[in-house]
């Protein structure tokens, strides 16, 4: 497909869409097809034919549309309406009068929508993942035309770097010095590698981004590598996410067979092909370095850095690794321009971020906001507090690398260096609610037994260490450690944190040092007075525990 | 295996489609990939033993995989984890008739779905000790 090609095929696309009388969405995202949006959308499919209405009704799957928790979600272009809880019986309706539903009605208005703001996110929900037709309606692939056309290799590494765009898997790396090292880099082979190796718990922003849009991510990939000088790319992804495996499937064979994947792209001299390599369960392959050996078909063990990846990645070769947020924030980016981007967010934290809600709060799903939001917004106006009386305790960022943000702290605003400054990280983007329920030595007990299983094995301080501390914690919550326990704990905290080999080791210990941190007195209980204040450990002299 | 020409770097792949076609890796067959690919045996065994998603024994005509993660951890998970171990088998174990298999799995990305749990593939969601025990019945376990 040549440039010119491209915009016509989108305004024939919008003008076919515009003609239509209806258009349905169907959230057919992981969490609402667990509530039977598969059945839904058939039973709508069906209605149009029955009505005879083929041809001005349309019906189509859509990624996630966020409010998981009141799935399944469908959307109607006709009254331009959100309904959640539909079942089959709303079908008819759906298709020709969906004003009739007004009790299924959600109110876009509401804090948890308005308080977003969606880049990465902007088409889930509005574009069919399995149609390319769709993402080139909604704009798709204009960005890489601009790339390739008006503004070179030199002129998008430029935008990526005015932008300020940050690492989105939770280091937060500036992109464009990231990519301006392998650009350097002499040589002719390079590669770009997808991280979507999304292992930490509690955390599925990756998989709905693949799940919804997925040609963002491989425009994305294709503009990184046009800028970089790659011509093959791959991506990484969990071997549990079958439906993203299978939609990045299809996806790459229809921008392949359209041109704006493989050879020649966009009639331009500029190739580039993406493979998949699948992942097989192991947490660890989420580090760069033991993620280009489990594509190397080894097993994924970290090695030593330097040389890091941009010097020396896939079999010895410059390779340029982002996670798929990353890439996924790359398109709206190059097209708009870096200073578009870099209008969003804070002084040093740009652009928005994607948080998927869990644990004990009434709206549980996908959100995105404005880097810089107070994390009380993000809870309690978007997210809708915590359900059920109890009392908010806690919430978890970062996963197993990442800490505890207590009460006190729930006026902080989110970008990265105030989430480092009270001991937690920015991390991939889950965020788990804990209320008065949850006891904070089982969940740093919870989060070591995770490092504990996950360790590769490969370095002495991750392998033993995470062992040791995990035997501490659990006697904590079985009420028969003692006060030196404690030191020995604080001890190794310290070891593991500065002698482990890679990542995981190193920051293992964090969600121990900030429920230290902040919940000293609760551990104190557990070792001086062998009780649990939540009631959730079964310890002597308390019959309270829920387990 | 033609599709990677042959190539050792692609053992993950032909692993993955190996258990998809047998449903697990007996250790004839990974010998068998090991000559094919012109790998040590060592090194096919150290990486179908690395990760967890390759089975080296064979599973049972069900499957449980209970998610762990954080958010089901928090919402009670491991209540469900118990009800299903007490009425079948341990995680990580199949029944001795081989009805039943249960696994406990980090985090399958369902979050706002917590508790679930993954039954033959198909996400189960909030679920509970009582509804995991109907559909223990349902399977017909005693």
């Amino acid at each position: 497909m040549t440039v010119e090609e491209l915009f016509d095929q989108q305004a024939a696309e919008v003008e076919r869409q515009n003609a239509l009388e209806n258009r349905i969405y169907c959230c057919t995202a992981a969490g609402c097809v667990s509530c039977g949006s598969e059945a839904v959308r058939k039973a709508i499919g069906e209605e149009i034919k029955s009505q005879g209405l083929t041809g001005k009704v349309e019906v189509c799957g859509t990624g996630c549309m966020g409010l998981c928790s009141k799935g399944p979600l469908v959307r109607t272009s006709k009254d331009d309406a959100l309904y959640g809880g539909v079942d089959v019986s709303n079908a008819a309706a759906l298709v020709s009068a969906p004003e009739t539903l007004a009790p299924l009605r959600i109110d876009t208005s509401a804090p948890f929508f308005i308080k977003q703001k969606k880049i990465v996110l902007g088409n889930s929900g509005r574009v069919d993942p399995e149609k390319i037709m769709d993402y080139i309606a909604a704009g798709g692939y204009q960005a890489l035309a601009r790339a390739c056309t008006e503004l070179g290799p030199a002129g998008t590494l430029d935008e990526v770097k005015k932008s300020g765009l940050r690492g989105r898997g939770g280091a937060g790396y500036p992109t464009g010095l990231k990519w301006e090292l392998v650009a350097r880099q002499p040589g002719d082979v390079k590669y770009v590698v997808c991280n979507a190796d999304e292992g930490d718990p509690g955390a599925f922003m990756d998989r709905s981004v693949l799940e919804g849009d997925p040609h963002r991510v491989l425009e994305g990939m294709a503009i990184a590598a046009y800028a970089v000088g790659a011509q093959q790319g791959y991506i990484y992804v969990r071997g549990e996410y079958a439906l993203a495996i299978q939609r990045l499937q299809l996806a790459i064979r229809q921008a392949e067979r359209e041109r704006l994947l493989g050879n020649r792209i966009l009639d331009s001299a500029f190739q580039f092909r993406v493979d998949l390599r699948i992942g097989a369960g192991a947490f660890v392959c989420g580090e760069e370095t033991a993620l280009l050996a489990s594509i190397e078909g080894r097993r994924g063990q970290p090695r030593p850095r330097p040389p890091y990846p941009p010097e020396a990645g896939l079999w010895g070769k410059p390779t340029l690794i982002n996670n798929v947020e990353t890439f996924a924030n790359i398109p709206p980016l190059i097209q708009n321009g870096g200073e578009w981007f870099a209008s969003t967010g804070t002084a040093t934290s740009k652009g928005t971020k994607v948080f998927a809600l869990a644990g004990k709060i009434a709206n549980t799903g996908l959100i995105e906001v404005p880097m810089g939001t107070p994390l009380r917004e993000i809870l309690f106006d978007i997210g809708g507090g915590v359900p059920g009386g109890l009392e908010f305790k806690a919430a978890q960022t970062g996963g197993p690398s990442g800490g505890c943000i207590p009460a006190e702290f729930l006026d902080t605003p989110v970008d990265y260096e105030s989430l480092a400054r009270i001991g937690s990280i920015m991390g991939s983007g889950g965020l788990i609610v804990m209320d008065s329920s949850s006891c904070m030595v089982d969940v740093a007990r919870f989060f070591m037994e995770f490092c504990m299983d996950e360790s590769c094995g490969k370095c002495i301080p991750c392998r033993a260490g995470t062992v040791q501390m995990h035997d501490i914690l659990l006697r904590m919550t079985k009420g028969e450690a003692s006060s030196r326990d404690m030191a020995i704990l604080e001890e190794l905290c310290t070891l593991l944190r500065e002698t482990s080999l890679c990542g995981l080791g190193q920051t293992a210990p964090n969600p121990v040092v900030s429920t230290l941190r902040y919940f000293r007195p609760e551990y104190e209980m557990h070792i001086r007075d062998h009780r649990c204040p939540a009631g959730l450990c079964e310890m002597k002299g308390n019959e309270g525990g829920a387990r | 295996m033609s599709r990677h020409h042959y190539s050792g770097d692609a053992l993950i792949e032909v692993l993955h489609t190996a258990q998809e076609l047998y449903g697990f890796l007996s250790p004839g067959l990974l010998k068998s990939i090991a000559r094919k690919l012109r790998l040590p045996p060592s090194r096919v065994l150290g990486v179908a033993t690395f990760y967890h998603f390759f089975s080296l024994k064979p599973k049972g005509e069900h499957t449980f995989v209970v998610c762990l993660g954080t958010a089901c951890y928090v919402a009670g998970a491991p209540n469900v984890l118990t009800a299903l171990e007490h009425r079948s088998t341990k995680a990580g174990t199949t029944t001795a008739d081989g009805k039943v298999s249960v696994d406990g799995a980090r985090c399958i990305g369902s979050c706002g779905l917590a508790p679930a749990v993954i039954y033959n593939g198909r996400i189960l969601a909030r679920v509970t000790p009582e509804s995991i025990s109907k559909e223990l019945d349902r399977i017909g376990v005693e």
